[in-house]
């Protein structure tokens, strides 16, 4: 099992601290290796984009060259889809455009960087899981079960779009699809969950417009909500902290401010395989979470 | 004959009859909507190289009207103005007082990049989304945007640091949209947030707020990346 290099990125050490916490105690039940990423930056996440599209692939490409000049990994684990999309994006851009690869390069040079020549390979956390482990390793591993408990897994945009991006996904059996991912669900479906025919799984949650529109963002997680429900689920599965807190963001604010009250509960991918994996609640930050899932894990006997 | 996309239509130049005989012949029901004739001379021939000179629009050429982008725009299925497409088309041809009708909305995109992700001719319309809503800001067309303002304080902080704090960045926007910070929802997200949360978490979350993660290797990498996006700029608008 080959080392990675984990990458939080700022949202992991900020609202996203139980995704962070949840993941490292799951990656060490699991035996699996990683080492933090050295001093990282920010990748930009979707805004710095929107200033120079050029700022964030430099962004993204210093922290690749990080992992490989400062720590000789040439792979980089990122459990945040922001994260995992702009260090892809710049994987692919470099890659395939000279020019962009000179500019990134000369720009490290001017300012004193780790200089990347191309040699790194971004994973989300998910895809880690399945190269390392599959199904088959988590169900190897479980102590507990999910117990049959009904869930939508929520991938959102920017695990799976532009797909242009994501060579190595949509090549047949095996691999994860950009336009019916299944990583999640096959994972938590070897522990023991039951997941439900969600057709909303890469719909998107708002998050850009998270506080500057939040009327569209309020609209858009209340529709992976009552789609959710209406697909039977108990719990929507994220693997993203901007969805993450989105999802609970705008459960609160559909509640307050529209006075429209949906019940289904919203946890990391992480806390639930935690679970199974006999984890207790606090170590994986379940009582972290805005969305109270403790009555609901309690009553279907997982915790 | 039936007129389906009343949408792209002027509402002033819609007339709907009650009751409509041409010819001798009742055409009414179905029928009688007529659309006054308007011979367009206001054509912006330069306008599709402006756009193309904003980064995110430089492929807006290679559209062929498929549809693909709004029939999959996550925007469109909340408001049917909102359309992509509609936009791209209006680019090509330089017809810029049609595209400021539009202008309060083309902002909200909310780069879901499905129609990045579905253009068969990889036109990159959300690209297209951000350069078209920059050049209404830049031309005073439009105020800034709540999600411009939002990127410009998230990119300051990097900038700065190599690192943002997002409640940092929160409470920075807020005051720079002029937005209350203490809104109901918010007030009962965070009761919820700090009812279960232990005590060493809520310190970590408040001392964030006043020191800001900082990467620190970071250096002169900010200023040479600020240098970087100042020549570009001026190289594409002077
Ligand atoms: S999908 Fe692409 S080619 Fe089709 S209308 Fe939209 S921008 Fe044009
Ligand atoms: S990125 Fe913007 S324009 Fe494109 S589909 Fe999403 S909301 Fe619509």
């Amino acid at each position: 099992m080959a080392k990675v290099a984990y990458y939080p990125g700022c949202a992991l050490e900020g609202s996203g601290g139980p995704y962070d916490r949840s993941t490292r105690h799951l990656v060490k039940a699991l035996g699996l290796e990683m080492e933090n990423l050295r001093d990282y930056n920010c990748c930009g996440a979707m805004e710095v984009k929107n200033v120079h599209p050029m700022l964030q692939t430099y962004l993204s490409a210093r922290n690749l060259a990080i992992a490989s000049e400062q720590m000789g990994l040439d792979t980089v684990m990122a459990p945040c889809n922001g994260c995992y999309h702009n260090l892809k994006k710049a994987e692919f851009e470099t890659a395939t455009s000279q020019q962009v690869m000179d500019t990134v390069q000369d720009l490290a040079r001017k300012a004193d960087d780790p200089v990347y020549t191309g040699d790194v390979r971004t994973l989300h956390l998910l895809e880690w899981l399945m190269e390392e482990l599959g199904p088959d390793g988590i169900k190897q591993r479980m102590t507990r079960s999910l117990n049959g408990i009904r869930i939508a897994n929520y991938y959102g945009c920017m695990y799976t779009r532009p797909r242009q991006i994501f060579p190595e996904k949509d090549q047949g059996p095996g691999s994860e699809s950009s336009y019916q991912p299944h990583f999640m669900d096959d994972l938590l479906a070897a522990a023991g969950a039951v997941n439900v025919e969600y057709p909303l799984k890469t719909a998107c949650c708002g998050g850009a417009h998270t506080l500057s529109d939040s009327d569209t963002s309020t609209q858009l997680v209340l529709n992976l909500l009552q789609s959710a429900e209406d697909s039977g689920a108990e719990v929507i599965a994220t693997e993203c902290p901007t969805c993450h807190s989105g999802l609970e963001m705008h459960q609160v604010r559909a509640e307050t401010e529209f006075g429209i009250r949906t019940g289904v509960k919203v946890l990391y991918f992480t806390q639930l395989l935690g679970l199974a994996l006999g984890l207790s609640p606090r170590k994986l930050g379940i009582h972290e979470n805005v969305s109270d899932s403790i009555g609901l894990l309690k009553e279907k006997g997982v915790i | 004959m039936a007129i389906h996309e009343k949408s792209l239509i002027e509402t002033e130049r819609l007339l709907e009859h009650d009751s409509l005989v041409v010819d001798g012949v009742d055409v009414s029901g179905q029928w009688n909507t007529m659309i006054t004739p308007r011979t367009i001379v206001d054509y912006d021939d330069d306008f599709e190289a402006k756009i193309q000179s904003y980064v995110g629009g430089e492929y807006v050429h290679r559209c062929w009207q498929c549809g693909s982008c709004t029939n999959s725009c996550t925007m469109y299925a909340q408001n049917v103005q909102f359309n992509p497409r509609y936009w791209i088309y209006l680019t090509r041809l330089g017809l810029t007082d049609e595209l400021i009708k539009d202008k309060d909305i083309i902002w909200q995109c909310v780069s879901c990049n499905k129609c990045t992700n579905i253009c068969p001719k990889d036109v990159k319309p959300e690209g297209v989304m951000k350069a078209l809503s920059h050049w209404l800001e830049e031309e005073g067309i439009t105020e800034k945007s709540p999600s411009r303002i939002f990127d410009e304080e998230f990119t300051d902080q990097v900038y700065d640091y190599g690192r943002i704090e997002d409640s940092k960045v929160m409470k920075n926007f807020f005051k720079e949209s002029g937005q209350p910070l203490v809104q109901g929802w918010l007030v009962e997200f965070t009761k919820r947030m700090i009812k279960r949360l232990p005590v060493a978490h809520l310190v970590r979350l408040g001392t964030n707020v006043v020191f800001t993660p900082k990467t620190k290797s970071w250096g002169k990498t900010g200023e040479v990346l600020k240098a970087y996006v100042r020549e570009q700029k001026e190289a594409a608008h002077g």
